[in-house]
């Protein structure tokens, strides 16, 4: 019976099974292909902390979630269409994700009565006891297929059996009429040293592709068109990566060479082995003794003249904070990266959440305010990282990135830019006295921007101290109390003033009205599919979504006063709600908290609007 | 251009207490940099002296060259990350024992590992002087202090042996009044590529006052600490007749002239060698078993840090063809929309 391919604007699957079963390779594959094929795509990494956890329990399901339309898509979607689920741990984990109709494709030979244990099913009816019955479920033997075809090449069973994810994959790509080239270059590239391996990947590929256009559960195949976009040469790209990619291009425009002095932790350790990667360029990157030793080598680093980095996420950010004070009264460029996770201490290192804004805004001893910037998608990060570096060079201070884990791991198509586009960066660096200067004044400022200037160690009759003690102009160390007070007001009127560089707030949907939505950082994509969605339901909303923290764009005032009510929406307990009561406090703030780990879902952000609407 | 001592003097008044033994430090060294930049051709712009917090850490504030005052214990880091950064610098690392043994003593560990060229000048007065007279970390064991009123109950740290344990390529001793032998061996340091790690046994009047006087009182000293010369015999005392010898698998004092002892019998330092079984136990050395080594005890030559990321570096680039970022986010996996 010959089979209908059938339109769909967009599909979300979610691949899951044990954290050592290949699924964040296989998401990642089958969204690169989307990509490829033209889909926008968002894609949402969801894994465990143990690297291999307790087989076949709940605790062990990694999962790895990838949206793709034909059109925009700004979120990894809530709820999937398919879900692979590798094992009856991951099934009974993620069965909460399922559309009404959705298709699950399991393992079924896993569903023998030691994994149905290990998952905690009562019966031996995995499908009955999750209630599962308008959905379409496929059902391959994959573990048996796969050690036969483990057999066939010559190939020991355990060696073999770690391709069954390309099963999987490959019934994926029959569904929606995909290529499998992209993942067939891949296969041969990656294992080019093992030609047994070459040739299990690719034949149990094959082998889940064959036995979808074979079995009758799917009796039909979808197919997403690609989305318009605007011409060009697009790559796919995770957060992390565009951080470090953002910061070596900060690097080109400012001819400053990049330091990064970093220390290993989740989930910002890859920008430190993107960087690492780059070497080439000239990219210095050390790996530390720990977290302090990371940013204070990134501060002997930027009083020698780099564009000095440190990486982190919060634990390491709390370590950090000292040394963060140290480059605030020095007034050295510097940027501090922190990837937030789930908190307090080691808390759920690898899930998401926003609640270190209230760290990076108040955690330090003293005086001490540091200019704050947080991306908003996995691409943004880019540029968030290059503005960062751009302000922090010419306005000679610690800028921190509040990244999240969300969009460290997650991905995106991105049309690369043009680096002619960017705007050049030049600190004030200096190689010669003021007229009026007998010796060098460290911290004689730019009566603009209050920025000091960049005497750089080596440069002749330029000789000065900095240090932590508070100190003059002149750069005499002074514990006069009007010296201390001017230069406490100085810094911070410093960073205020940058308020007239970055761009205004801007409101998408309504702009004036009854309810505003106030969101920041990660949670962009889906505040902006929320807005659609009620705008399309006939619910009237405006939405404003801050990436500039700290300064807040010039116009925050003036948008919020031209809505009725003001509804923050953060993954943390209320950090920038508190946040705008103390910077204006004549308005009225709601507030919409999740502290779960995970990012929102459109549907409860739809349903919060819909409360305060009624 | 030829430098003198003045050069390197601040305009800063120097605050440290009378009597205080940084004030011989601070003089040495200024004693000892127009010697350094003669002899490497470095120019007054070329130094940076970096400090951690203590006493010893005011330092930077009295050399007219550049200069950072960093936090507790933190001065190793940001030092390595200025050399890295810029490896032509002369980097001077200015740190006490509380400083670099207790709250720093993970910086001072690895930076000595790795064999970054930079310069460490460890203050070693056996107390917190700036806090007001806690014991530190070489605070001898039963030390009497404010935080240690019944003794301390601690053993000390010993910096020569911790440097040896972190594979260290470079380490002297030497006392805070004995100006020439400091100022020495400062040049003796900066001509070493790789950390040098000096400790100053010095003295702080008003916490810990002769605290080291058992080996640097004038009426003994000379019997009481042995300076050591490469490719010198191991010979001291103020009849120049006392020496070092094996005993077994320990250091022995002996008298040249008794018990059949020649000078051919004394051993001759090597600083330069490169197993440090002879050199820990150099560091070791107490009295009154032994005599304390002063001196240059262990000079051997290593690869550096710096000049390792600046090959890797040069190696990686020579075999790239991508020079700029359009070429390199333009690499790899890409796809065009028209």
């Amino acid at each position: 019976m010959p089979h209908k391919v059938i339109d769909v604007q967009d599909v979300v699957i979610r691949f899951s099974g044990d954290s050592g079963d290949g699924m964040q390779l296989t998401g990642s594959l089958f969204a690169d292909t989307a990509a490829f094929f033209g889909n926008d795509i968002t894609t949402f990494p969801d894994f465990p902390a143990e690297i291999r956890a307790p087989q076949g329990t709940l605790s062990g399901v990694s999962g790895y979630q990838v949206h793709i339309g034909s059109s925009a898509v700004y979120t990894p979607g809530d709820y999937c269409d398919v879900l692979v689920a590798m094992n009856p741990a991951a099934l009974k984990s993620n069965v909460k994700w399922l559309k009404p109709n959705a298709t699950i494709i399991v393992d079924i030979d896993t569903f023998d009565e030691k994994g149905l244990q290990k998952a905690g099913f009562k019966t031996d009816n995995a499908f009955e006891e999750l209630n599962i019955k308008h959905h379409n479920l496929v059902t391959p033997p994959i573990t048996t297929l796969t050690k036969e075809s483990a057999n066939m090449l010559g190939l020991d069973a355990k060696q073999g059996l770690r391709c069954k994810n390309m099963f999987a994959l490959g019934i994926c790509y029959y569904m929606y009429n995909m290529s499998m080239e992209h993942t067939e270059h891949f296969i041969k590239t990656k294992f080019f040293k093992t030609p047994a391996l070459v040739d299990m990947n690719l034949r149990v590929l094959k082998d889940g592709y064959n036995y979808a256009g074979n079995v009758e559960a799917i009796a039909d195949t979808y197919i997403v068109k690609p989305a318009k976009q605007t011409p060009g040469v697009y790559r796919n790209i995770n957060g992390n990566t565009a951080i470090a990619w953002g910061l070596m291009a900060a690097s080109e425009k400012s001819g400053r060479p990049l330091f990064c002095g970093s220390y290993p932790i989740t989930p910002a350790t890859g920008i430190l082995e993107e960087l690492a990667i780059h070497k080439y360029l000239g990219v210095k990157t050390l790996q530390c003794e720990d977290e302090i030793a990371g940013i204070c080598t990134a501060i002997g680093a930027s009083y020698a003249g780099s564009l000095a980095v440190t990486t982190t996420s919060g634990p390491g950010l709390s370590l950090k904070s000292e040394a963060l004070g140290l480059a605030v009264i020095t007034e050295l460029p510097l940027v501090v990266v922190n990837v937030q996770r789930g908190g307090p201490s080691t808390g759920i290192p690898t899930k998401t959440e926003q609640a270190d804004l209230n760290q990076a805004l108040y955690g330090r001893n003293g005086e001490c305010p540091v200019a704050i910037i947080a991306p908003n998608s996995p691409s943004h990060c880019f540029e968030a990282a290059f503005y960062a570096a751009k302000y922090a060079l010419e306005h000679m201070m610690p800028v921190i990135v509040l990244s999240e884990g969300f969009l460290g791991n997650g991905s995106e198509p991105w049309r690369i830019p043009d680096m002619n586009d960017f705007p050049t960066i030049n600190p004030p660096l200096v190689d010669a006295l003021d007229e009026d200067e007998p010796y060098f004044y460290p911290f004689r400022r730019d009566p603009e921007t209050l920025a000091r200037r960049w005497a750089l160690p080596g440069t002749p009759n330029l000789e000065h101290r900095v240090g932590g003690l508070e100190k003059n102009h002149q750069g005499a160390v002074s514990s006069d109390p009007l010296v201390h007070e001017q230069m406490v007001r100085e810094r911070e009127e410093k960073i205020q003033r940058l308020a007239h560089k970055i761009p205004p707030l801007e409101v998408v949907g309504e702009q004036e009205g009854d309810i505003l939505m106030v969101s920041w950082g990660g949670t962009y994509g889906h505040m902006l599919s929320a807005e659609s969605q009620l705008r399309e339901q006939g619910t009237k909303v405006g939405l404003a979504h801050f990436d500039y923290i700290n300064p807040l764009p010039l116009n925050t005032e003036d948008v919020l006063k031209r809505f009725k009510k003001i509804i923050v929406f953060e993954l943390n307990s209320g950090h920038f709600a508190n946040y705008l009561r103390a910077k204006f406090p004549q308005f009225q703030y709601l507030q919409y908290n999740k502290i779960q780990g995970q990012p929102f879902i459109v549907t409860e952000i739809v349903e919060a609007i819909n409360n305060i609407a009624k | 251009m030829k430098f003198t001592p003045q050069d390197f003097k601040s305009d800063q008044e120097v605050k440290w207490c009378p009597g205080c033994g940084d004030h011989a430090v601070l003089a040495s060294i200024q004693r000892a940099l127009p010697e350094i930049s003669e002899e490497l051709g470095y120019s007054r712009e070329r130094y940076v002296f970096v400090s951690g917090i203590g006493c010893s850490s005011r330092f930077p504030y009295y050399m007219k060259t550049y200069g950072f005052h960093g936090i507790h214990g933190r001065a190793a880091a940001i030092a390595t990350g200025m050399k890295v950064a810029n490896p032509t610098l002369s980097i001077w690392e200015m740190t006490g024992d509380g400083d670099s043994l207790a709250i720093g003593g993970n910086h001072l560990i690895h930076a000595i590992r790795r064999n970054i060229d930079i310069n460490i000048v460890l203050f070693n007065n056996k107390i917190y002087g700036l806090t007001k007279g806690q014991y530190s970390p070489t605070s001898k064991w039963g030390s009497i202090t404010r935080t240690s009123p019944y003794g301390t109950v601690e053993h000390p740290f010993n910096p020569g042996a911790l440097a040896m344990g972190a594979r260290g390529t470079f380490f002297a001793r030497t006392l805070d009044m004995e100006l020439k032998l400091t100022s020495d061996i400062m040049v003796e340091a900066a001509r070493h590529d790789g950390t040098a790690l000096v400790e100053v046994l010095q003295n702080c009047v008003i916490f810990n006052d002769k605290t080291h006087a058992v080996i640097t009182d004038r009426a003994f000293r000379a019997d009481r600490t042995i300076v050591l010369r490469h490719g010198e015999p191991m010979v001291y005392g103020k009849d120049n007749n006392k020496g070092l010898v094996l005993d077994g698998l320990k250091l022995k004092s002996v008298t040249i002239g008794e018990d059949g002892v020649t000078l051919d019998d004394i051993l001759v330092h090597n600083a330069e060698e490169e197993n440090h079984g002879v050199h820990m136990m150099l560091c070791e050395m107490q009295w009154p078993e032994l005599p304390v080594a002063l001196g240059v005890i262990r000079r051997v030559k290593d690869r550096t840090y710096d000049d390792m990321v600046r090959d890797q570096l040069t190696e990686v680039a020579n075999k790239s063809q991508i020079r700029c970022m359009n070429d390199m986010l333009r690499s790899g996996d890409t796809w065009v929309v028209e």
